[in-house]
Parts: structure tokens; sequence; C-alpha cells
């Protein structure tokens, strides 16, 4: 049992670490996932990954909730709740204390300044999301249609983008991919 | 301890702990792809408990917050309402639906995630996930790049240290934020 209390531990620190870290949100960190995952503790391949992300964006709930795939997979039910945890929990006891504090400070000029110092950061690690996104899933050029049709579509329409997550998965199927 | 920071509107009474349980609850049951504008739609539209002004006030703390946006929200606005206990509450009903539903799938993907059929939607979901994310960077990165600041260059360092270097996200951090706060107050000055 000491190997599964110690992988509990990893992933708890882990996330709680990068939930911290998730400036702008979720999609910010999913390179740092993959560093975890696949390249520093080998929990699992490429495409485990791969599929755990495609997973995440087409079940309902925010997107967050790939943490809680990792968990399983690293630890199974255990390992689901201990992930989620420790992606959900630390910035919201956060947010409760700043929650009561923000009206104080939220028209500080040292407020604004942080707040646009960061935002540059945080498109740039969904930049890097995307990069290491396009990695890990487009290995052909049905992929690469694939994605950059999807892009477009999500780009430029204001359809759900379940719409486009679903004709992906029935391309698939159809064995166009 | 403070009950109430920002004041609901009048005409509404400030929800119950159950209240909060169950509104966010049921966003999360109506939230299929994307909860931000259910959530809004319920608490500004539908029961009233915050104006838009507070609404659009709640979500810029939510953004300034690291983690994830919504789960933050869904503690501020308990927490305002109710306190710790309404923070958790609040924090709860949001995530019990898609916990549960993960739990499942994860299951799922265990036992079936070699299947023929499986994979082949998986492989054709993947590509376009992915897609989803590169217009969802399009659309944030397009203010970044308007005018003359160093911002792009932020961006562009951001993203190369993290998706093409591969370099530990905590480490880059410590780095470039500090270096980017400090040029968003150089430019400013």
């Amino acid at each position: 049992m000491k190997a599964d209390s110690d992988i509990l531990i990893t992933l708890a620190v882990q996330f709680a670490i990068m939930s911290m870290l998730a400036l702008g949100g979720a999609n910010a960190v999913v390179p740092e996932m993959h560093r975890q995952a696949v390249e520093l503790r080998a929990w699992m391949t490429e495409r485990e990954f791969a599929d755990m992300f495609a997973i995440s964006q087409a079940a309902p709930g925010p997107n967050v909730m790939i943490v809680t795939l990792i968990g399983y997979h690293v630890a199974g039910l255990g390992g689901a709740v201990v992930a989620t945890l420790a992606m959900c929990g630390p910035t919201a006891v956060l947010a409760h204390f700043l929650g009561r504090t923000w009206d104080g400070f939220k028209d500080e000029p040292w407020r604004v300044i942080v707040q646009a110092g960061l935002v540059p950061i945080s498109v740039g690690l969904v930049g890097a999301s995307a990069i290491v996104l396009t990695q890990t899933t487009v290995h052909n050029w049905v992929a690469v249609v694939m994605a950059v049709a999807t892009a477009a579509t999500a780009y430029w329409t204001r359809w759900n983008p379940l719409w486009l997550i679903g004709i992906a998965g029935l391309a698939g199927l159809a064995g166009l991919v | 301890m403070p009950e109430v920071a920002a004041p609901p509107p009048s005409d509404a009474p400030i929800p119950s702990h159950a209240d909060l349980f169950f509104a966010f609850f049921k966003i999360t049951l109506s939230g299929f792809g994307g909860t931000l504008p259910w959530t809004r739609r319920m608490f500004v539209e539908q029961k009233r408990w915050l104006t838009a002004h507070e609404f659009n006030d709640l979500y810029a703390l939510c953004q300034f917050l690291p983690g994830p946006n919504i789960v933050n929200l869904t503690a501020v606005f308990g927490s305002r309402m109710r306190g710790p206990t309404g923070a958790m509450a609040a924090w709860a009903g949001f995530l019990l639906v898609p916990f549960c539903v993960m739990v499942v799938a994860a299951v799922l993907y265990e036992r079936y995630g070699d299947v023929d059929a499986v994979r082949r939607v998986l492989g054709g979901i993947a590509p376009a996930a992915a897609g989803l994310i590169i217009a969802t960077v399009v659309k944030m990165a397009a203010p970044v790049f308007r005018g003359v600041s160093p911002e792009p260059f932020v961006l562009l360092a951001t993203a190369s240290a993290i998706g093409l270097m591969r370099w530990p996200l905590l480490w880059v951090l410590i780095v470039l934020a500090p270096t980017s706060i400090g040029l968003a107050w150089w430019v400013r000055r």
C-alpha cells in the first residue's frame, strides 16, 4: 500500500501546485499536465493523454475535469477524488478569501498592472496548450484538415463546439482519420 | 464575519445553502458545452441574485484568480452569500455531476479504450479538440497584438518556453510573471 499512498500524495501535490499556476484557467496547464503525466512520470502514453483530453472536451462540465480522468487512470477512484480536489480546492479557498477583500483593492493601480501583466502570459500558456495538443493529436494529413476545419469553424461561427466534436467523432468512426 | 460583501438586488432573498447547491447542480445539468452563459442566465435573469454589473465584477475577480475560473466563481459567490459553508455548498453542487460523469467515462475508457470503434471516434475527436483550443488562442491573442507594447513578446516567450521547449511551468512563471508585470508597469508609468 506504500506505493499507492505515495502516488496519491504525488497527485495531490502536483495538481495543487498546478491549480495555483493556472493563470487564465484550466487550458493554461494542459502542457504541464502532459509534462508530468507523460514525460516525467510515464503514467500514460501520448495516445492515452490525447484520448483523455478529447473525452474532457466532449463530456459535459468544465474542461478542468481532465484531471479526474488522469487521477482515475493513475490510481483508481481514490486517484480521481484526490486529483479533482487538488485541482479545484486550493484556488476555491483562495477565491473565498480574496472575494471578501476584492472590493478593497479592485480599483488599486497595482491590481490593474498585475492583471495587465498576466494577460499575455495566460494567452501564451493557452498557445502552448495548442502547440502541445497539436503535436500530440495530429499525426496525418486528415487530422491536420480536421484540426484546421474545427479551428476555423469555431473562430468564424457561433456554433456550439459540441457539434464540431460530434462531427469529428463521426468522421473518425467512418475511418476518415 | 460579514455575511454579504455585495448585497444582492433587493427583490431576491439571500439563497440558502440548499439553494446554492441545487442552483449550481442544475447549471451543470444544462451546461453542456460551456457553463458560463448558463450561470449568468440563472443568476442574473432567473433568480435575480445578482445584477448584470455585479456578475461582471464577480467574473473579473475569478479571472484575476489562478485556477479554473468557473470553479472559483462558485466559491466566491457561495462565500458572499453564506460564508465558507456557502462556498462549499456551491462548489460541491457544481462539481458533483461533472465528477460522476468523468468517473463513468474513466471506467468505460479503461475497459473499452482499445476497442476499434472507440479508437476511431477518439482519433477523430482529438484533433478537433486541439482545433478548438487553437481557435480560443487566436481569439484571445488578437487584442494582445493590437498597438505597440511588450505584450506580444511576453506571449511568444511563454508559448515557446512551455509549448516548444517543454520547460517546467513553475520556473517559467517565476521568471516571466514578474518580468511581464514589470513591463506592464513600465509602459504605464
